[in-house]
C-alpha cells in the first residue's frame, strides 16, 4: 500500500475554499512561511479510499480478540456512545455557566459516588487523563498530606514491587521520591521479610496494583498495608488491574488510601487509540483536603463547581477532565448496576478456563487460581526448541489473535501474559487456546514456521531493534526528491501573494 | 553474529547476571552472555561518568533493549576509571562480545576482598540453570 505522500500530484485538490477578500493580520515578516506546508495533494475519493484500506489493516476488539494483559481489552458497549452522542452532553462547552450544566455535573457527581463505592475509599477527583497521571496525581498527593504534617523532607522513598508496572516507578521518579523496589516471593507475594528490612520512618509509600501483574491476588495484603501503617506510610492502589476486584473486594478495606482507577480499562471507555482515557483517584478522608481543584459537589439540589480548597495541590488538567469519557463509564456501571461483581467473576472465571486449558503446553511459572490475567512462559520452547515469546506472539498473528503482552512482567522470563475479559465467549477462548496449544506444537515440529512470523499479516516481522535505532516518524522528502523536487512556486502561498 | 553461550573460567559473577575481570587493584566489568540473551539486542547503555563512585550490589548503568531497560548492577565497588565508548556509540557490541569488546567499564576496586563473595564460573552456571 502506497503512502498518501506517494499518492500526490501537484495542483490536486480535495476541494477549493473561496478566494480571501478580509484584511490580513498583521503577522510580522520574519514568522510567516515562506512555503505552503508540504501537504499530499489529493482528490477527496483517494482520501477517503486511502483511510479507509488503512482502517482495513488495523486490528481491535470490533475486529478480533484482543488478549493483551493489564490493558484489559474489554468490548465496549455501543449504548455507551449513543449516550455520550446526546447533544446535552455533546454540545456543552466547557465555559458554560454552573446552571446550564446541572446535568452534567450531576453526572460526574454520581460517577464520583459510584467510584467511591468501588474502592471503598471517602472521597474522587476524576481529572487525571491516564493511569499514569492518577499516579502522578496520588504521589503528589502524598507530598502534600506529608508537607502538611511537617514530614515531607524527611519522608524521601516510596516503595514499588518488582513485578510493578513500568509507570510506577517512572512517576516515582518524576514525582520526585526515591525508589526501592521489594522482590516477589515464590507464590508470587510480596516478600514480606524484604518488605521490612526495606520500610523505615524515610518510607512516604508503597505502589502496588492488586492482583498484581502476575495476575495473583497477595495473599499477605492486609499485613503489608499494617506495615505501612504502622510506619506512618500511605498505600497507593494502581488500579490497572481492578477489572478481577470490582464488588469483591474493595482496595479501601484492603489498606490502600490512593486508587487510581483507569476508566478505559475496567469502565469501557475505548483506548488503544479509540479515545482519550480517564484515570480519576480516590482517596481516604485524611487526603480529601489534598485532591485537586475544582472538586464537583453537591449541595441540596444543586451540584457546583468547588475551587475553594486551600489546601488543594491545584489543578491537574484543563477544564474538569474529559467529560465524554465520564459519560460512557457512567453509562456502563450503571448498565451492569448493583449486578457490577459478575462483570469481575466473568472476568477471572474466564482467565483461569484459560489457564487451566494451555497450562499443560505452557510453563506456568506461578501455579495459582488466577485472578483476571495471567502469566505464561515460553522458557521449555525457548530451551528446547530456540522458540520465543515473541515468535509464539508474531505466529498468534497468523491465527487472527492479537498477541499477548509479552516479556513482562520482568519475574518471568519469556513472559506471556493473558488478559481474556469477560467479554469473550467460551468459543473464542476455545479457539484461541487451540491456536496456543497449535503453535507449541509447530515449535516442536516446524519451528521455522515461527521464526518467519506472521506470514498472512499486511506487513511481516518488523525490525524492533532498527525502529528504535533509527525511528523514522516523519515522511522523507529528501529521499524522494520526485516529490520533495516539485516546482517551489507551486508551493508559494496564496496568503502571501495576497498580503 | 551474536555470540554462543558461555562462561569464562576467568571471571568472577554477580548473580544478577554481572561479570568482573579482577587485575589487580583494577577490574573490568560486563554483563554475561545469559543477561545480553534474556534482553535481545541492545539499542542504548547508559553509563556512569569517569570518576564516579559505584557500590557492589547496586546500579551504576541501564543497558535498553525492545523488551525491557535493565539496571546493571556493580559486582564489586571502586571508582570508574574509563567507560567503553564503543559500547556507548554501538550497544550491540555487547550482544556480539559480552566478555571482550562489550565490556562496559573499568574501575579501581574500594576493597578487593569484595570479590571473595562473587561466584565462580561453575557457580554462577547454576543460577543460569534455575533461572
Amino acid at each position: 500500500m502506497k503512502l498518501i505522500f506517494e499518492k500526490s500530484q501537484a495542483g490536486r485538490r480535495a476541494g477549493e475554499l473561496p478566494r480571501y477578500e478580509l484584511p490580513s493580520a498583521g503577522v510580522p515578516e520574519e514568522l510567516r512561511r515562506r512555503e505552503a506546508p508540504r501537504l499530499p495533494e489529493i482528490a477527496e475519493p483517494e482520501i477517503v479510499r486511502h483511510f479507509t484500506e488503512l482502517s482495513s489493516r488495523n486490528f481491535g476488539i470490533d475486529t478480533g480478540f484482543y488478549p493483551l494483559g493489564s490493558c484489559t481489552m474489554k468490548y465496549n458497549p455501543r449504548v455507551n456512545e449513543r449516550l455520550a452522542m446526546l447533544p446535552g452532553f455533546r454540545d456543552l462547552h466547557p465555559h458554560q455557566e454552573e446552571d446550564a450544566i446541572q446535568g452534567a455535573l450531576e453526572l460526574m457527581w454520581r460517577l464520583q459516588e459510584a467510584l467511591i463505592e468501588v474502592s471503598g475509599l471517602h472521597a474522587c477527583s476524576l481529572q487525571p487523563a491516564a493511569g499514569s497521571q492518577g499516579e502522578l496525581t496520588g504521589l503528589m498527593l502524598m507530598r502534600a498530606y506529608f508537607a502538611d504534617r511537617g514530614e515531607a523532607d524527611r519522608r524521601d522513598t516510596i516503595i514499588t514491587a518488582d513485578t510493578a508496572h513500568g509507570t510506577n516507578p517512572a512517576s516515582v521518579t518524576m514525582a520526585g521520591y526515591k525508589l526501592a523496589k521489594v522482590d516477589t516471593d515464590a507464590r508470587g507475594n510480596i516478600n514480606l521479610d524484604h518488605l521490612r528490612e526495606l520500610v523505615d520512618e524515610r518510607t512516604a509509600g508503597l505502589m502496588l496494583t492488586n492482583p498484581s501483574t502476575l495476575g495473583l491476588f497477595d495473599e499477605h495484603i492486609e499485613e503489608i498495608a499494617g506495615i505501612f501503617h504502622k510506619a506512618g506510610a500511605l498505600l497507593y492502589y494502581d488500579g490497572a488491574n481492578l477489572n478481577a476486584v470490582c464488588g469483591i473486594s474493595r482496595p479501601g478495606d484492603m489498606g490502600f488510601d490512593i486508587v487510581h482507577i483507569n476508566l478505559h480499562k475496567t469502565f469501557s471507555q475505548p483506548h488503544g487509540g479509540g479515545g482519550p482515557g480517564g484515570g480519576p483517584i480516590v482517596v481516604r478522608d485524611r487526603l480529601e483536603p489534598f485532591l485537586p481543584v475544582p472538586a464537583v459537589v453537591q449541595e441540596g439540589e444543586r451540584f457546583r463547581l468547588d475551587y475553594d480548597r486551600p489546601k488543594s495541590i491545584g489543578k491537574v488538567r484543563g477544564f474538569t477532565g474529559p467529560f465524554g469519557v465520564f459519560v460512557r463509564s457512567y453509562a456502563y456501571i450503571r448498565s451492569y448496576g448493583p449486578r457490577l461483581r459478575e462483570m469481575s467473576e466473568t472476568a477471572v472465571l474466564n482467565a483461569n478456563y484459560l489457564l487451566a486449558r494451555l497450562r499443560e503446553v505452557y510453563d506456568l511459572p506461578y501455579d495459582r487460581l488466577c485472578m483476571h490475567e495471567f502469566v505464561l512462559s515460553a522458557r521449555t520452547l525457548k530451551r528446547e526448541h530456540g522458540i520465543s515469546a515473541l515468535d509464539v506472539a508474531k505466529r498468534l498473528m497468523d491465527y487472527g489473535f492479537h498477541p499477548p503482552t509479552i516479556y513482562f512482567p520482568l519475574v518471568v522470563a519469556e513472559a506471556l501474559m493473558i488478559e481474556p475479559t469477560e467479554t469473550e465467549a467460551k468459543e473464542t477462548l476455545d479457539a484461541f487456546a487451540e491456536a496456543m496449544i497449535a503453535i507449541a506444537r509447530e515449535a516442536r515440529e516446524d519451528p521455522e514456521v515461527l521464526r518467519d512470523a506472521p506470514h498472512n499479516r499486511p506487513v511481516r516481522r518488523l525490525d524492533e531493534v532498527k525502529a528504535a535505532k533509527r525511528a523514522i516518524v516523519k515522511y522523507g522528502f529528501e529521499e524522494h526528491l520526485d516529490l520533495g523536487d516539485e516546482p517551489a512556486q507551486s508551493r508559494q502561498l496564496e496568503t502571501q501573494r495576497g498580503a | 553474529m551474536p555470540a554462543g553461550e558461555t562462561y569464562p573460567d576467568d571471571l568472577r559473577y554477580h548473580k544478577e547476571h554481572d561479570w568482573a575481570r579482577i587485575e589487580g587493584e583494577e577490574a573490568v566489568l560486563g554483563i554475561t552472555w545469559f543477561a545480553q540473551d534474556a534482553l535481545g539486542e541492545l539499542v542504548h547503555y547508559e553509563s556512569p561518568n569517569e570518576g564516579d563512585t559505584i557500590s557492589k550490589d547496586a546500579p551504576y548503568g541501564e543497558v535498553e533493549s525492545v523488551k525491557a531497560v535493565s539496571d546493571v548492577i556493580a559486582p564489586l565497588s571502586g571508582e570508574v576509571l574509563q567507560v567503553n565508548q564503543k559500547v556507548v556509540a554501538e550497544p550491540e557490541t555487547v550482544n556480539d562480545d559480552p566478555y571482550g569488546e562489550g565490556w562496559l567499564i573499568r574501575i579501581r576496586l574500594t576493597d578487593a576482598g569484595e570479590a571473595e563473595s562473587l561466584l565462580d564460573a561453575d557457580a554462577y552456571k547454576q543460577v543460569v540453570a534455575e533461572a
